[in-house]
């Protein structure tokens, strides 16, 4: 920790573009001394969550004229936002994060998103998946293309996603698994038993898909039974944990601290469609930030020691739109605010170029621009934090605009 | 071992002999299976016998006649048991829905709550009669068309009132037209009370308006968005942000009929003229008349009859029957057919079976935990008295019935479906489903939420029938690994081995 302390905190660099900074150092993300490998957990929240009122803009008149009935007030003012630079505050809801935000774990980048401009849900969490905004046909997801430009052997232990499906962002050639965390997570399964299994074996001896599947899955149960297990035991002292969101986030981060093979993790949450009743510092929204922000603060202590070695990124197919509709709530928009919380994170700032709200700085005249492409954002991360390459990161955003070819140097020294 | 090798050898040779005349045997078993797999949920061993009976192309054009097929005295016998299913959408409401005050007394929160455990009745019994149709029904391509449109036009139960009408949405929308007229599925979903409240149409209004107030005073986009989307054009299928603007204008007014209405009191969704906006529109480069309902009525005739809608509603249908990835030409054809027949599903259908693609397909289609758990339920032949372990394993397989949250309802592809994770858990079903492990038999005999149940002896299943259905199609590899385990789990490995997990 020293060691980090030391490096001063500088001030980001811009892209190409002049868009995007970088929230890291370059020194902060060497492995740490015992060897500990850098960490990944992206949650992707599925249904556009509306970022201007998770990161409110609360120093543009325009916002609060867009938004008679939804809009946060501003801090200081009853039930306003909290104060977090001089224009933007947080959502209430989310005060469980002040703590990462005053210590400087916790930043932001806003007005970020995809460029495509599809306002689809579905296309748009396939962009952000597959990584290749507008490009549908990309078979694999960027995840994945990442475990395959880390070093190492792959072992799908590798990539870990919470729940009971794998999704497109870890979709490809790479094994990686899929874990329902949660109370039942380390009951034993007849599969378990040997003789069982020798026999199942013999059923997916061949190398299709459900062969590599079902083997992958095997190994991972095999690998993480024993981490499951412990984790339980550490968190309750036996006894079932609850089945809440910040119960599993508090899990997987212990599960990560316990096992250092996990290198990325990924987790969805929906529900963040408010197009009716979105609420402003209650309702809605505010039922479903405040257990992001319980949970996003039970991952990091869960990691414990790790989080020092952990980035995690929060990000959303699309923003919704600045105007409130005619039902107090907002339909499909465009640029977002992305999340990103890590030990080592150059946190405690705003990044990203703020367009700003009046009517000609909106996109299409309704939503707030997008000044930093998700990928731009991302490879800023990705490239010191796991070490890649410029090639490399290209190999997990291919064609992404000429930012982030750049970006291993503006990470600077 | 040396002797059993000896055994095998001779088996082997023996095979090897006869091999003409049992390829071309295996082939009609596999063709009979093929079109079980497809047109029902997998076969059970009564249907199989049946279809190898009739013959395929029979058993096809039977199933696209469902009216004329008679439902087993069971299934009559079990839907008949369901206090909630006959129920209209304003009785629903009236029973289960929120409390009202009366005379101006409001409920208590004890009241609330005990209306709340008394609506999960009604879902509960939607689900039920759900799996208890697709298990038992002979209606089969009934049932597999109810889950292919339910998931194309989905709802949630979990979104205000739709707990309550999420069955009547299936019985009284979609179920009637699943092999009817396109256009005539679409109008009855778009007035069904249940779309109205999941895609916020309810809402819809013309700012400023006499009608706009409250909740509801200005457009909202979502349903007309996803009208246009997911329900008929697709994606790419050319419409842009502003004709989704305008579509939620034309579709303004079209609303839940508010609990205790002195206006069509009998009916649950309405047109409501004093949201409606009036003023002239331009919808996908076509002039709309202010004729109020009407002009929504013609847009949706506008959207249903389009060349994209089509190609989108041809794609997904050969998507569900042939493959992933559907061959394009395949594609082509049904959406001539769409355009050709204005869109009628059981014409598009008949050229769908008809086709080489469809009957190349076999096993290319891996199953989704739906189509998973209710063919091994049918396969295995037992009774099912007690629905609740499996409903509850669609859920542990990330599938819950009713529980999907969003508009593009649940994928069928591998790629939505496969996953480490999936493979064991298949194979834990199988195991506790072949053990006698799930107590699918035990009877209910109410209690609170009515999970109370008789005591059951488990019994192990018979593997000898799933030979029987299966013998002759398994992969050479997965008869190896049946027949070279222990008799006690045959049945597990057939249910959990990577033929059973296609269809």
């Amino acid at each position: 920790m020293a060691r980090r302390r030391s490096i001063p905190r500088r001030f980001l660099l811009k892209a190409v573009s002049g868009a995007a900074l970088l929230p890291f150092g370059h020194m902060a993300w060497a492995a740490s001394a015992d060897g500990d490998p850098p960490r990944l957990i992206v949650l992707l929240l599925r249904g556009a969550v509306d970022g201007l009122n998770v990161v409110v803009p609360y120093g543009e008149a325009a916002y609060y004229s867009a938004r008679p009935t939804i809009a946060i007030a501003r801090p200081g003012e009853p039930e306003g936002a909290l104060a977090l630079d001089g224009r933007f505050g947080l959502h209430p809801a989310l005060a469980s994060l002040l703590p990462l935000w005053r210590a400087e774990t916790l930043a932001f980048i806003h007005a970020a998103g995809s460029p495509d401009p599809n306002r689809s849900h579905f296309e748009a969490q396939r962009y952000i998946e597959n990584g290749t905004p507008g490009d549908s046909a990309t078979p694999d997801g960027w995840m994945n293309r990442l475990l395959q430009v880390l070093p190492g052997r792959r072992d799908p232990t590798e990539a870990l996603s919470v729940g009971p499906i794998l999704p497109r962002i870890l979709d490809g050639a790479a094994p990686s698994t899929n874990l329902p965390l949660g109370p039942n997570a380390a009951r034993a399964l007849p599969i378990d038993r040997p003789q069982i299994a020798a026999a199942f074996d013999r059923l997916y001896a061949g190398d299709d898909a459900l062969d590599r599947a079902y083997r992958e899955g095997r190994q991972a149960r095999t690998e993480l039974l024993g981490d499951l297990a412990r984790e339980q035991a550490i968190a309750a002292g036996g006894a079932p944990p609850p089945s809440s969101f910040a119960a599993r986030a508090g899990q997987l981060g212990r599960l990560l601290d316990g096992d250092p093979r996990i290198r990325l993790a990924f987790i969805a949450l929906g529900g963040w469609d408010t197009h009716v009743d979105q609420g402003s510092h209650a309702g809605q929204l505010a039922n479903r930030l405040r257990p992001l922000g319980e949970g996003l603060a039970a991952l990091t202590q869960g990691l414990g020691r790790t989080w020092r070695d952990t980035v995690i990124v929060v990000l959303s197919e699309f923003g919704r739109t600045v105007h409130e509709n005619g039902d107090r709530g907002t339909d499909h928009g465009h640029g977002n605010v992305i999340w990103v919380a890590g030990g080592a994170v150059r946190g405690g700032r705003i990044y990203g170029d703020w367009p700003g709200l009046a009517a000609a700085q909106l996109y299409q005249r309704r939503d707030l621009a997008v000044t930093t492409d998700f990928r731009t954002a991302l490879a800023a991360i990705l490239g010191p934090h796991l070490h890649l390459s410029d090639r490399q990161l290209d190999r997990v955003f291919p064609g992404a605009p000429p930012g982030v070819s750049g970006l291993g140097q503006l990470a600077g020294a | 071992m040396s002797s059993r090798y000896a055994g095998l050898l001779g088996a082997a040779c023996l095979l090897l002999l006869l091999l003409p005349m049992r390829a071309g045997a295996a082939d009609s078993d596999r063709q009979v299976i093929h079109v079980l797999n497809r047109l029902a949920f997998g076969p059970t061993l009564d249907d199989f016998n049946y279809v190898k009976l009739i013959g395929v192309e029979r058993y096809v054009a039977e199933q696209l006649e469902p009216e004329a097929i008679d439902e087993p005295i069971e299934l009559r016998f079990r839907l008949a048991q369901l206090t909630t299913l006959g129920l209209g959408a304003v009785e629903l409401r009236g029973l289960y829905g929120p409390l009202r005050p009366v005379a101006g007394v409001k409920p208590s929160v004890d009241e609330i709550r005990a209306q709340q455990a008394r609506a999960r009745l009604v879902v509960r019994e939607a689900a039920e009669a759900r799996i208890l149709k697709a298990v038992l029904s002979r209606r089969q391509l009934q049932q597999v068309m109810v889950n292919f449109w339910f998931n194309h036009f989905n709802i949630f139960s979990g979104k205000g009132l739709d707990r309550v009408w999420i069955g009547n949405y299936e019985d009284q929308a979609i179920r009637p037209h699943a092999l009817g007229r396109f256009r005539d599925l679409l109008l009855a979903v778009a007035q069904h009370p249940a779309m109205l409240v999941y895609l916020d149409n309810t809402e819809d209004a013309a700012p400023g308006s006499p009608g706009a107030r409250g909740a509801a005073s200005g457009l909202n986009e979502n349903f007309a968005r996803e009208v246009m989307e997911l329900h008929t054009l697709g994606v790419n299928g050319g419409y842009t942000q502003g004709d989704v603007v305008t579509l939620a204008r034309v579709l303004t007014g079209w609303r839940v009929n508010p609990p205790g209405s002195e206006k069509f009191p009998e009916v649950a969704a309405i047109f409501d003229g004093t949201r409606h906006d009036y003023s002239p529109k331009v919808f996908l480069g076509r002039k709309l008349d202010a004729r109020g309902r009407a002009e929504g009525e013609e847009a949706l005739d506008i959207l249903a009859s389009s060349p994209a809608t089509a190609h989108h509603i041809a794609y997904e249908l050969a998507q569900y029957f042939v493959a992933d990835a559907p061959p394009p030409a395949l594609v082509d054809r049904l959406a001539a057919r769409f355009l050709a027949t204005g869109g009628d599903i059981r014409q598009v259908l008949q050229t769908l079976f008809a086709s080489p693609e469809f009957w190349d397909s076999a096993g290319q289609k891996y199953k989704t935990p739906y189509e998973y758990v209710i063919s091994a339920v049918r396969a295995a032949g037992v009774p099912v008295n007690n629905l609740r372990p499996l409903i509850g394993w669609m859920s542990r397989f990330g599938m819950p019935l009713y529980g999907c949250q969003t508009p593009d309802g649940y994928a069928n592809t591998q790629q939505a479906w496969l996953s480490p994770n999936a493979a064991i858990q298949r194979v834990s079903f199988a195991i506790a489903l072949a053990g006698g492990g799930l107590p699918i038999g035990a009877l209910p005999v109410g209690g609170e939420d009515g999970a109370a149940l008789l005591p059951h002896r488990p019994d192990p299943i018979d593997p000898a029938p799933l030979e029987e259905i299966f013998g002759a199609s398994l992969s050479r590899s997965t008869r190896a690994a049946v027949e070279a385990a222990p008799g006690g789990l045959r049945a597990a490995l057939i249910f959990g081995s990577p033929d059973f997990m296609r269809r």
